[in-house]
């Protein structure tokens, strides 16, 4: 099996209870580009998001068959260990969720699990991570002051810079801007424009606009099933499904 | 007046006069404690043990019973924190959502709250007299701490599932183990809500009489080792009242008025010390 690429999908299906959520999901996602997730409501766009850092194990009754192969190794095996697999991934929530902590301590987290005590590097990690983020000049001086007084924007790009400090390949989003502002949306878009040269990130959307701006490769989801993917290009001009096409163009939602 | 305006009136009415009732209720309790207390609450009082003849109006004072009650209760919260603090972090980070344990843990607590503090004595006596331990400190610390742990667990698990749980994702997406994110993430978050848990268990602790009887038993003196018996601040309150003397009557006002003030000034210390440790808390 050739697995060039950090994450490739192979007959992933999940199961909520009776609930088929994902089915037969197979598909490669190409490495230093933006991927983008698009579908309606319920199609299982967050589902095949979280089953990549196994954020699903958490739901009661959810199973799982398939393979999901994170440079190389299936990370659904039950022998995997979870918390280096979610190490290699930063993850972006619809709503920013700041740890209970200072602004400081916040990047510091993912590092300092990994055994990182030393303050002088951990004052490099949190500035570098800071200044990616575009935070830096913001926080500066308060560093040491809590989290929850930033806005939600400069939450959200805190979270960003927490999850880049643990130093993954992937950044994953989970509709990161839906909860933000128009300025700090485009803040964020711009920062993963930016990334993509490093990293590979995976974006679910619902806004298609975005999706346009920002998607290198496209996957359609529908109903637990991926329809169509490919480069951004072909999807959002030629669709060679109907559906995609009714999505896309506004049919259905 | 339409209707619509008479209701809400009405209502807002009702509501209104429950609050100053409960509010008056609580001025009373304290007004009639202070009153009566007040004039036999001296030096002595909080200073000595009883001396011979204490209850009959003699000299000496309560202090057997302050720190009987102390030792009893913190030595039962402490006990009680221990194993409440990993049953309910289990309950809400390592067990599913949803589970049938933990419905049907958290349907024990609901039972366990509601069994009257004389089940309790009755039950840490018999654990007693299988272990061959006689009436004792240790025996009250025991059976308290059985009494106050559901009450403990069931109210740090009402706080603890109010919250988010993609708090507890994002700390996992970072790499964090579930213990790791349990006392890093957990604990800090909620830390307001367990200290009121821990307050409201170790007031229930330390004005509990019946548990007592017949597990720490009563004795003069003050409590020097795990497995001889203590007073208790409840105890000395009921033998108190129990005599017919109104000096020794108005003693036991004044020991209650000592344990008013004592869970009082807990109460605004650790609330104190909370918000100080609990700036970062994401609200």
């Amino acid at each position: 099996m050739n697995t060039k690429s950090h994450i490739c999908v192979q007959n992933l299906n999940v199961f909520y209870g009776k609930d088929h959520a994902l089915k037969d999901i197979s598909v490669e996602i190409p490495d230093k580009k933006i991927t983008v997730i698009i579908g309606p409501s319920g199609c299982g766009k967050t589902t095949l998001l979280r089953s990549f850092n196994r954020l699903i194990d958490d739901i009661d009754g959810v199973k799982v068959s398939g393979k999901v192969l994170v440079d190389g190794e299936n990370i659904m095996d039950p022998k995997a260990e979870v918390t280096h697999i979610r190490r290699k991934m930063g993850l972006l929530s619809q709503k920013p969720y700041p740890l209970p902590m200072s602004i400081y301590d916040n990047i510091a987290y993912g590092p300092r699990l990994n055994g990182e005590r030393n303050k002088k590097k951990l004052d490099r990690i949190v500035e570098h991570f800071l200044r990616t983020a575009s935070l830096w000049d913001e926080v500066k001086v308060k560093l040491h002051g809590p989290a929850s007084n930033l806005s939600v924007g400069q939450q959200q790009r805190l979270c960003l810079a927490r999850g880049l400090a643990v130093g993954p390949e992937i950044i994953l989003g989970d509709e990161p801007t839906s909860a933000l502002d128009p300025r700090s949306s485009q803040h964020i878009e711009q920062r993963f424009l930016e990334l993509k040269e490093h990293y590979t990130i995976i974006l679910v959307t619902h806004i298609l606009r975005q999706a346009k701006r920002l998607a290198d490769y496209v996957l359609f989801l529908y109903n637990g099933q991926i329809i169509e993917h490919g480069p951004a290009k072909e999807i959002f001009e030629n669709p060679k499904q109907a559906m995609t096409r009714d999505y896309i163009f506004g049919v259905i939602s | 007046m339409d209707r619509r305006k008479l209701e809400e009136n009405f209502f807002k009415g009702v509501m209104i006069a429950s609050t100053v009732s409960i509010l008056l209720t609580l001025v009373l309790i304290l007004w009639t404690v202070v009153c009566k207390g007040l004039p036999y609450l001296d030096w002595n009082m909080v200073t000595q043990a009883p001396k011979s003849g204490f209850y009959l109006g003699k000299e000496g004072g309560v202090l057997n019973a302050i720190l009987g009650s102390l030792c009893i209760t913190g030595g039962a919260t402490l006990l009680a924190i221990m194993v409440s603090l990993p049953v309910v972090l289990y309950l809400n980070v390592y067990a599913k959502k949803g589970s049938r344990l933990t419905y049907v843990t958290r349907f024990a607590f609901d039972v366990l709250w509601g069994i009257p503090s004389i089940v309790y004595g009755a039950f840490g006596f018999t654990l007693m007299l299988f272990f061959g331990m006689g009436v004792s400190l240790l025996g009250g610390i025991i059976t308290v701490a059985f009494l106050i742990f559901p009450i403990m667990s069931r109210s740090m698990d009402e706080v603890i599932r109010m919250m988010p749980r993609e708090l507890l994702q994002a700390s996992y997406a970072l790499g964090a183990t579930r213990f790791e994110t349990a006392f890093k993430v957990v604990v800090r978050q909620t830390l307001p809500g367990i200290t009121t848990a821990v307050l409201i268990a170790f007031g229930r602790g330390i004005g509990d009489a019946a548990s007592l009887i017949f597990t720490a038993g009563f004795t003069d003196a003050l409590p020097s080792s795990l497995s001889r018996p203590a007073a208790s601040l409840p105890l000395a309150i009921f033998f108190q009242f129990g005599t017919p003397t109104p000096e020794v009557q108005g003693r036991a006002f004044a020991s209650a008025l000592i344990l008013t003030i004592m869970i009082l000034v807990i109460s605004i210390l650790s609330r104190f010390l909370t918000k100080k440790l609990t700036k970062n808390v994401v609200r």
